[in-house]
This record gives structure tokens, C-alpha cells and sequence, in this order.
């Protein structure tokens, strides 16, 4: 098992060159050898979830070989508490999906299965780099298999291809950028070895200090490496791309962008951002709080255009901007106490929290967009109301909104059952796991930037409004009327659940009440990577 | 005249000799039957092109046997070095490549096959020339060489206007650039009294004032004359009608080969003669101009074209001025080595790959359909998975995205320009990447085309003949393995220009 990360990142192209040759009309076999082969990878991810010592600490199961000795990049991998539960995460994601996919999926199937498993490859890749040139490499072959997926699979009348390339040019742009930085790193301390940075640099360490104590230099790859970083999470302004390319993207797409791809931008934060420009992050969090600030405006800002969302897919793909505005108020926290013995404790609390929220908004929406694709399978349509012909939602004559569904409750009771775990979840209630997040964010914000942490939770209030008022009761309160369901679908068969659907969503909503619940195993994770961090 | 000098010579001998060969056996087989009667010419098709690959094959391997013999001149005008060895490896790499396209494009539009291989062979022949020229009369008469079989090549197809106009276009502003780049050679050897390159660094590195006035004066024109050579904007103007209208095999090596050897004289020149005129009013600063000027221009007016082979040429323009980034901003380290450059030539051994891959896709496509417009690329994933996987790999590969041989290509000239560490080549280097971001859009868009659209009712599969299948495959490999495992080509590249006569 030395090689157990190697295996974990390749596993997927493994896949890929099988299915290259299979042919492409033997759909069946594609469909259920990928699902089987799929669960290679979140077999091997369970074994390191628990194979990993927390007491220890620190790197784990690190593999170092010489990739491109001219210019010292390695293949340097290693798993710590940050980086586990993501790639069990992502390996979770990517099963479902495809089991999800293998029966919704009916064009052009090889392909999409063949895309999908070097999407699982560029996050694994991500996940697992200790090399930065490695890091910049998994982080932009990713890009090309969702640009396809969205682009191919999605559906005509969201503008797939304008959002695929609307997707891909905004994180390149962020991404060049990064690679400036890296360069400029190499150049300046003759290292891409991420740990090597960020323990080497300071005043006395053996890097000397960063960019030999240029200051201009250090803000300007900071800069680099946090736009790159938070067009992916993404942060406002940085977020036009995101509801854009979720709505687009086929469902299993939608599931993996909102569930995996956005952590790629907060652990880069986490991974690279925090360690090794802490004063940079430091300055623009607490001393010019540009950060924690901008965190304010995607919680707020993403939670009030999530009232205006007449699109069930929209709305939740702006709710990932509100929510990951937490993530980031809690990252900022944690940098703002950077240096504070005496807010270590908070620090630590902070991060776990923005750490948790990753993980958490990964199982918890993963969960919301496979639900918006039940509806839309059945329906073809994701409006929330009635519209006339400009899109506009139509009105009674007590001047109401008529809701397009409405009652489903009554007709899909099973459906609304798993919907509002997976809602209540969203908004954060105790005893499921997104409330965990939220409460270490702020416990940890409130110590550090008490002003930042009470606006922050106006946010709160306006998720569980448009949860409860735009989801839950537009979709599944009031009377059904078959008349109106015909109407929308046009004459499509209503149905509950089916069993693909009930194997997909229950493994989420079991770890949504299992973390809810009992959430230690989880901090123990980001606990040992936070102590490491802001221990010292 | 010894032995050893023939053995130096050899890849260029047996060029000489395929080419001659090549044109006789054309000639002699030429047979009576009227063009309907094409049964006994299809099998002379195939002997033909299948003799000057054995040629280019066999002066391959000779270019090969030569690596690693200590670096010598012949004649005071050739230089047998690790330098010019690479760019024989890449003239005929390339050349055989073009060839392997040609057939199958050629089949249909002319009947006069036999001396386009030859004039391909005679062209492999004058790069080849040009990368070992150390004189400032081999350099021109290499040049020439290049440049009067390209005219020829570029307006082959007779009965096509597009064709003709872009072997006139071609050859009038070659000769204003080639006058242009005499000039500036006459002034140098004013100046000197000589042609040779070192002994015109030495003199002028010792010489008068006056006479260093000169030398700056002489810049100007030669970097215009190779500028033109290279595509860098604003030398660029009789690209996009030449790219477009000249048989597509044409293109592809002009946009590769022609442009290579335009790096290898840039480079001998300028480091061999001119190294004590980088700094202040030197090619220096001239370069980066033209680089940026080419970065932006190219990239910008791609966005617009609908025809690929236009596209392609405004992409060359901003590849050139990507690939000029490692020239300006060289620096020697501690080792010896000179850093910097040997990332223009890896990123040159990349695009070698890549862009005969998509040629080769775009030249299957052409012979297949007849069109160049990129529309028509709709849904070709469906109609052919090979090509539109291969175009896909080559396409990632010029907009740079990791896994493929561009993006490591970038990553060092870009890298080379960080490492320079001023503001100018940091300003290149900001230059660089956002305009990449900006030429992922229109390469995308092909993609864009040929994933996302479906193809039209009733579209037939395209077919395949099995010369591109080998030059799809062979490119697309080629691309990937550079890409994930670098380093041996990083070693040649860097080993190239260790022996490169510097006076730095």
C-alpha cells in the first residue's frame, strides 16, 4: 500500500483506457463497468479515511518521485486531514453520479463515462499534490472534461455552450495567473514542493523570508494564487460563471461542479494560500479586511438572489455562492488570527468550520441538484412557477405567485421526505450536518471579528427563508392538482422516487444525519490539520 | 575535401540525392495514360512520396548518428553542432510528416505529384542548410534556398486562384524582406570586412565606435528578414493569404518548418554575432516589441476568422511570439547553461507535434470534404472520433493546457521570463498568459464545433487514409509524451545550446 495514492489518482485514467475499448454501442457494458470501477477508487479512499493516523498527524502516506529533475518538479503526494474527507468526498460524488447517470444518461454514453473518470482524475490529482507545478497541472485538466460535459449534455434551452465557455475561460484566466506565481516562486526560492514552502519560508527559515522580503512581489502572487482560488469557490465578484454553468450542466455535472470542483478553490486556499503567504492573507483579512468583506457579500448578496430565482437549478446554484461565502468568512477568520497565540483556539475553530462547510455543502447540495434532477426528469421543467411568455412568473387575481408544482408532498411523499432532510440540511438545521459548519464558522468568527461574524449571520435568517419559502413551499405545500402537473410536463407520468434514486441520494442523507449527528470524526480530521497550522 | 567532411555532411547529401532521385524517378515513370486513366498512377503515388520518406528517413537517421560528435565547421561556412542537429531533427521530423498528409490531399487537385515531394525534400534540404550556417553568405543563399521553393510550393495548385495568390503574395514580400536582410548583411560586412559570424562579433566587440553604429543600424533590417521568416507581427502581413490559399500541406510546413529555420538563423545570428548588442537600443528590446505586438494581434484577429487555415495563421503569428519570449529573456547560469533559450526550443519541438497534428486533422478533413471553413467541423466527432480526438489533443495542446507538450512549452517561456526579473519581461510574461486565456477561446471554439454541434442529417463518416491515420497517431503520441514525461526532450534541448558559440 506505499503506492496507495498513486493508485487512488490513476485509478480513474485505469477506467478510461478500459472504456476506450470497449465499443460504443455496447452502452450497457460501459454503464455497469464504470459504476464498478468507480468503486475502486472510494474503496481505496475509505481505507485511507481510516488507515490515516490523526494522532500523528501531518502527512501521510507521502510518495516522492523525480518527474522533471531540469526544473525540480516531483511527483511529490501526500494525504492529510485537509485533504481525506475531500477525497472521499469526491470518490463518493463521482459513484453516485455515475450510478445516477448510468440510467439517465442516454446520448452518447461512452463519452460521458470516459469525461467523467478524468474529472475524478484532475480532483484527485488536486486533492493530493504536494508539488505546485503537479498542483497546476491536476487543476487545469480537470477543466476540459467538465467544459465537454457541460457543453455536450447539457440542455439546449440553458445555453450550454456559452456557459461551458463561460466556465472554462474564467477559471484559465484565474489559473494563469497562479502559474505566474508559481513561477515566480520557483524562481525566487528554487522550489515547487509546497510543504518545503510553507515551512521553509519566514524570517529564519531556510527559504529566507518570501520573495526575499519584496513586499510588492509577495502581495502580487498572494493575489494571484486567492482570484485563481476564488473564482473557483467562488467568492463575489468572482461568481458570474457559477449559476451559469450548474443550471447548464447535465445533473451528475451539477452534482460534481457544486460538490467537488468549488473545494478545489477554498483547498487551495487552505493548502497553499494559508501556509505559505499567512501575512499577505493576514493583511487583507483583518488590516484591510478586503476578504472577510467580500465573504459578507456572497453570503448576503448570494442568499437574496436566491429569493429572486424563479428556476429551481438556479437557485440552488446561487445558494452554493451564499453558502460558501461562509466558507470563506471562516477561512478569512482563521487568517486574521494568524500570528495570535492567544487566538489560536479560535483560528482552529474557524478553519474547521470552513473546512467542514466544504465538506458538508459537498454532500448536502451534491444532494439538492440530484433532487432537482429527479424533478426534471419527470417534469422537463425546473420553474418554480407559472411564467408567461417572457419568463415571468404569472400572477392570480389576489395577485399571488400560482406555483408550477405545488402539492408535490401529497403526490411524492418519499420524495418530500429526502428533499427536506436535504433542504433542512442546507439551512443549517441542528442534528444534520450543516449546521456543524455554520456553528464552528461563527463560534470561531465571533472571537476573532465579532462585527464580520454578526452580519454574517443575516444570512442564515434569508437561507432559511428561501428554503422554506421558495422550495418547500412553491414545490411541495399546498394542493396538487394532476391538472396543472399535466399541464407543465405535458402530460408526462408522475412518479415518486425510483430505486436509482433512492440508491443515489440515501448514502448522502445518511452521512447528512450521521455527521449531523455525530460530527467528531470529521473535526478530528481538519482538527489535525488546523493544529498544525495555528498550533504553534 | 575528406571523408570526414562527407560524413558530416551526410544528411544533407542524401537530402540532395533523395530530391534528385525523387525527380527522376518521377519523371521517368511518367506514363501517357490521359488523366482518366489514373490505375497506373495511383501506384506511382505511392512509390514516389514512399521514396522520399526513405530519403528524409535515412538523412534522419544520419542527423542521428552525428549527435554527439564534438562540434566542428566545414569549410568555415557550416557548423556541425548540437544546435543545428536539433533543427535538422525537427526540418526533417517535419517534412516526413507533411509528406505522409500530402498524399492523400494531393490525389485529387493536381497531376504534377512527383516534384512537390521533391520540392518538400529540397525545402527539408534548405533548413537544414540554414540551421548550420555560420557565415553571413550560407545564411543568405540557405535562406533563398528555403525561401524560392516555398514560393513555388505555396502556389503549386495552378487552376487555383487562392493558390497563385498566395505564391505572388509570398514571393513579393520575401524579396522586399530578403533585400531588406541583404542590406542589413552588407552593412555588417562594411562594418567588419567579413562574413564570417564570430569573427564579426570579435571586431565588433573590439572595433571602433563608429563602426558599432553600424552594427545597430544592420539590426534593423536582418531582424526584419527573419522576423518574416518567423511570422512575428508586424512581418506578418503575407501570412494569413498565404496560409490560407496554399495546398494545406504547405501550410503546415510553412508554418512549422519554414518557421524554425527562421529561429535557428535568428538565434545563430544574434548569439554568435551580435551578442554584445542585446542591451539598450538592441535586439533586445526590438524583440520584445515584435513578441508583444504578435501576442496580442495574433490572438485578437483569430478570434474572428472563420476559416481554419486563416485562424491557424494568425495562431502561428501569436505562437511565434510566445516562442520568441525564451530568446529575449536568456540568461546563463552558474553551469554554463543558457537558460531561457533552450525553452524556446523545447517549446519549437512541441509545436512541431502540435501543429502538424492539427494540420494533419485539418488536411484529413480537407481531402475528405473540400473545406476549410471551421462550421463545417460540426458534429465531426460523430463522423470521425480519431480526427476529432487528435484535433482535440492538438488544439489543448496550442491553447496550452497541461498534460500536452504546449503547456510545458509555455510554462518554460513563460518561466524564463520570471526568472529575467525585470519589469519589461515580467510585463512579457503577463502579456503571455493573458492572451493564452484569450486563444483558448477561438481554439475552443473548433472544439466547441466539433463536440457540441451535431453534424448535419445525413453526414457520411469521414474517411481516413491510412498515411493520415499514421500522421494523426504519430503527432497526437508525440503531443502526450512530451507532455507527461519532458524531460529527455528538455535534455536535448538544453544540450543543443550548451555548445552555441556565446560570447556572453
Amino acid at each position: 500500500m506505499e503506492q496507495l495514492l498513486t493508485f487512488i489518482i490513476f485509478m480513474p485514467l485505469f477506467a478510461v483506457l478500459l472504456i476506450l475499448f470497449i465499443p460504443k454501442d455496447e452502452e450497457r457494458t460501459i454503464k455497469s463497468m464504470s459504476v464498478g470501477l468507480s468503486f475502486i477508487p472510494l474503496v481505496l479512499a475509505s481505507y485511507l479515511w481510516f488507515a490515516y493516523d490523526k494522532g500523528v498527524g501531518g502527512f501521510q502516506f507521502e510518495i516522492f518521485a523525480e518527474w522533471i529533475p531540469a526544473i525540480n518538479v516531483n511527483y511529490h503526494v501526500g494525504a492529510d486531514g485537509l485533504s481525506i474527507p475531500l477525497v472521499f468526498l469526491t470518490s463518493l460524488l463521482t459513484t453516485l453520479s455515475l450510478i445516477y447517470s448510468s440510467f439517465t444518461i442516454t446520448r452518447r454514453v461512452k463519452e460521458f463515462f470516459l469525461l467523467f473518470f478524468l474529472l475524478e482524475m484532475g480532483m484527485f490529482g488536486v486533492f493530493l499534490s504536494l508539488d505546485l507545478v503537479l498542483f497546476y497541472v491536476f487543476w487545469e485538466i480537470g477543466l476540459v472534461p467538465m467544459y465537454l460535459l457541460i457543453g455536450i449534455w447539457g440542455q439546449p434551452k440553458d445555453r450550454p455552450q456559452y456557459s461551458a465557455i463561460k466556465f472554462f475561460l474564467y477559471t484559465l484566466a484565474g489559473s494563469v495567473l497562479m502559474l505566474l506565481a508559481i513561477l515566480g516562486l520557483y524562481f525566487y526560492h528554487g522550489t515547487f514542493d509546497i510543504v518545503e514552502l510553507a515551512e521553509g519560508l519566514g524570517e529564519n527559515g531556510p527559504l529566507g523570508m518570501l520573495f526575499g522580503g519584496n513586499s510588492w512581489l509577495a502581495i502580487a502572487a498572494f493575489w494571484a494564487f486567492f482570484v485563481a482560488f476564488a473564482i473557483k469557490v467562488p467568492l463575489f465578484p468572482f461568481h458570474t460563471w457559477l449559476p451559469d454553468a450548474h443550471t447548464a450542466a447535465p445533473t451528475a455535472g451539477s452534482v460534481i461542479l457544486a460538490g467537488v470542483l468549488l473545494k478545489l478553490g477554498g483547498f487551495g486556499m487552505m493548502r497553499i494560500g494559508l501556509p505559505i503567504f499567512p501575512e499577505q492573507f493576514k493583511f487583507y483579512c483583518w488590516d484591510a479586511p478586503i476578504i472577510p468583506i467580500l465573504a459578507l457579500f456572497s453570503i448576503i448578496y448570494g442568499a437574496l438572489v436566491c429569493m429572486a430565482q424563479w428556476d429551481l437549478k438556479r437557485l440552488i446554484a446561487y445558494s452554493s455562492v451564499s453558502h460558501m461565502g461562509y466558507y470563506m468568512l471562516g477561512v478569512a477568520a482563521a487568517a486574521a488570527a494568524w500570528g495570535q497565540s492567544s487566538l489560536s483556539d479560535a483560528a482552529a475553530m474557524a478553519s474547521n468550520g470552513a473546512a467542514m462547510q466544504m465538506f458538508n455543502h459537498g454532500i448536502i447540495t451534491g444532494g439538492l441538484f440530484f433532487l432537482v434532477g429527479v424533478i426534471y426528469e419527470r417534469a422537463h421543467t425546473r420553474d418554480l412557477a407559472l411564467t408567461d411568455e417572457d419568463g415571468n412568473p404569472m400572477r392570480d387575481e389576489n395577485n399571488k405567485v400560482i406555483p408550477a408544482f405545488g402539492g408535490l408532498g401529497k403526490a411524492t411523499p418519499y420524495y418530500y421526505g429526502i428533499f427536506l432532510v436535504t433542504a433542512f440540511a442546507s439551512l443549517g438545521l441542528p442534528g444534520l450536518a450543516g449546521f456543524w459548519a455554520e456553528f464552528f464558522v461563527f463560534r470561531g468568527a465571533f472571537e476573532i471579528m465579532p462585527w464580520f461574524a454578526a452580519l454574517g449571520v443575516i444570512g442564515i435568517v434569508v437561507t432559511a427563508s428561501y428554503i422554506l419559502w421558495k422550495i418547500v413551499q412553491y414545490v411541495f405545500l399546498g394542493d396538487f392538482s394532476l391538472e396543472r402537473w399535466k399541464m407543465i410536463s405535458h402530460g408526462a407520468k408522475l412518479t415518486d422516487m425510483m430505486s436509482f434514486e433512492k440508491v443515489t441520494l440515501w448514502p448522502l442523507v445518511l452521512f447528512m444525519i450521521g455527521f449531523g449527528i455525530f460530527p467528531t470524526p470529521l473535526v478530528e480530521f481538519f482538527n489535525a490539520f488546523a493544529q498544525k497550522l495555528f498550533g504553534g | 575535401l575528406t571523408l570526414e567532411t562527407f560524413q558530416l555532411l551526410s544528411p544533407e547529401l542524401i537530402l540532395l540525392l533523395t530530391g534528385i532521385v525523387v525527380l527522376v524517378v518521377d519523371l521517368a515513370w511518367r506514363d501517357e495514360a490521359s488523366s482518366e486513366a489514373e490505375a497506373p498512377r495511383a501506384n506511382k503515388t505511392i512509390w514516389v512520396p514512399a521514396l522520399a520518406l526513405a530519403g528524409l528517413g535515412a538523412a534522419l537517421l544520419a542527423t542521428i548518428l552525428l549527435w554527439g560528435t564534438p562540434p566542428t565547421t566545414v569549410l568555415a561556412m557550416m557548423a556541425v553542432d548540437p544546435f543545428a542537429l536539433f533543427f535538422k531533427i525537427i526540418a526533417l521530423v517535419c517534412v516526413m510528416l507533411v509528406i505522409l498528409a500530402a498524399v492523400p490531399y494531393l490525389q485529387d487537385r493536381t497531376r504534377y505529384r512527383g516534384e512537390f515531394y521533391a520540392l518538400l525534400v529540397f525545402a527539408g534540404l534548405a533548413i537544414c542548410l540554414a540551421s548550420s550556417a555560420i557565415d553571413l553568405i550560407s545564411i543568405y543563399l540557405a535562406m533563398e534556398f528555403l525561401s524560392i521553393t516555398s514560393y513555388v510550393l505555396a502556389g503549386y495548385l495552378r487552376g487555383d486562384l487562392k493558390s497563385n495568390e498566395a505564391g505572388i503574395k509570398y514571393f513579393l514580400y520575401g524579396a522586399v524582406t530578403s533585400a531588406a536582410m541583404l542590406y542589413g548583411m552588407s552593412l555588417l560586412y562594411g562594418a567588419t570586412g567579413t562574413t564570417n559570424l564570430s569573427l564579426i562579433a570579435q571586431l565588433l566587440t573590439f572595433g571602433e565606435e563608429s563602426i558599432q553604429w553600424l552594427a545597430v543600424a544592420a539590426l534593423v533590417p536582418l531582424l526584419a528578414g527573419f522576423a518574416f521568416k518567423i511570422v512575428l507581427a508586424p512581418f506578418h502581413q503575407w501570412a494569413p493569404d498565404t496560409y490560407e490559399g496554399a495546398p494545406t500541406p504547405v501550410t503546415a510546413f510553412l508554418s512549422v518548418g519554414s518557421k524554425a529555420a527562421g529561429f535557428a538563423i535568428l538565434m545563430r545570428v544574434l548569439f554568435t554575432a551580435l551578442p554584445s548588442f542585446r542591451w539598450n537600443i538592441g535586439w533586445m528590446a526590438f524583440l520584445m516589441a515584435l513578441s508583444i505586438i504578435s501576442m496580442a494581434l495574433g490572438n485578437l484577429i483569430a478570434l474572428r476568422q472563420t476559416n481554419i487555415k486563416r485562424m491557424l495563421a494568425y495562431s502561428s503569428i501569436s505562437q511565434a511570439g510566445y516562442i520568441i519570449i525564451g530568446v529575449i529573456c536568456l540568461v546563463l547560469d552558474a553551469e554554463g547553461a543558457f537558460l531561457g533559450v533552450n525553452g524556446s526550443l523545447f517549446y519549437l519541438f512541441a509545436y512541431l507535434f502540435t501543429n502538424l497534428a492539427v494540420f494533419t486533422a485539418v488536411i484529413a478533413f480537407e481531402s475528405a470534404t473540400g473545406s476549410t471553413e471551421i462550421a463545417d467541423y460540426r458534429g465531426l466527432v460523430k463522423r470521425s472520433p480519431v480526427m476529432a480526438g487528435v484535433m482535440l489533443v492538438g488544439l489543448l495542446s496550442l491553447a496550452g493546457i497541461p498534460g500536452t507538450a504546449g503547456f510545458l512549452g509555455k510554462l518554460f517561456v513563460f518561466g524564463s521570463a520570471i526568472q529575467f526579473n525585470t519589469t519589461q519581461t515580467l510585463v512579457l510574461a503577463l502579456v503571455g498568459v493573458l492572451t493564452s486565456v484569450i486563444a483558448a477561446f477561438y481554439y475552443l471554439n473548433v472544439v466547441r464545433q466539433m463536440f457540441f454541434e451535431p453534424a448535419d442529417e445525413g453526414a457520411e463518416q469521414v474517411a481516413l487514409p491510412a498515411g493520415l491515420k499514421v500522421g494523426l497517431v504519430v503527432t497526437a503520441v508525440g503531443i502526450l509524451v512530451i507532455g507527461i514525461y519532458p524531460q529527455p526532450f528538455l535534455d536535448l534541448a538544453t544540450e543543443s545550446i550548451q555548445m552555441l558559440g556565446m560570447v556572453f
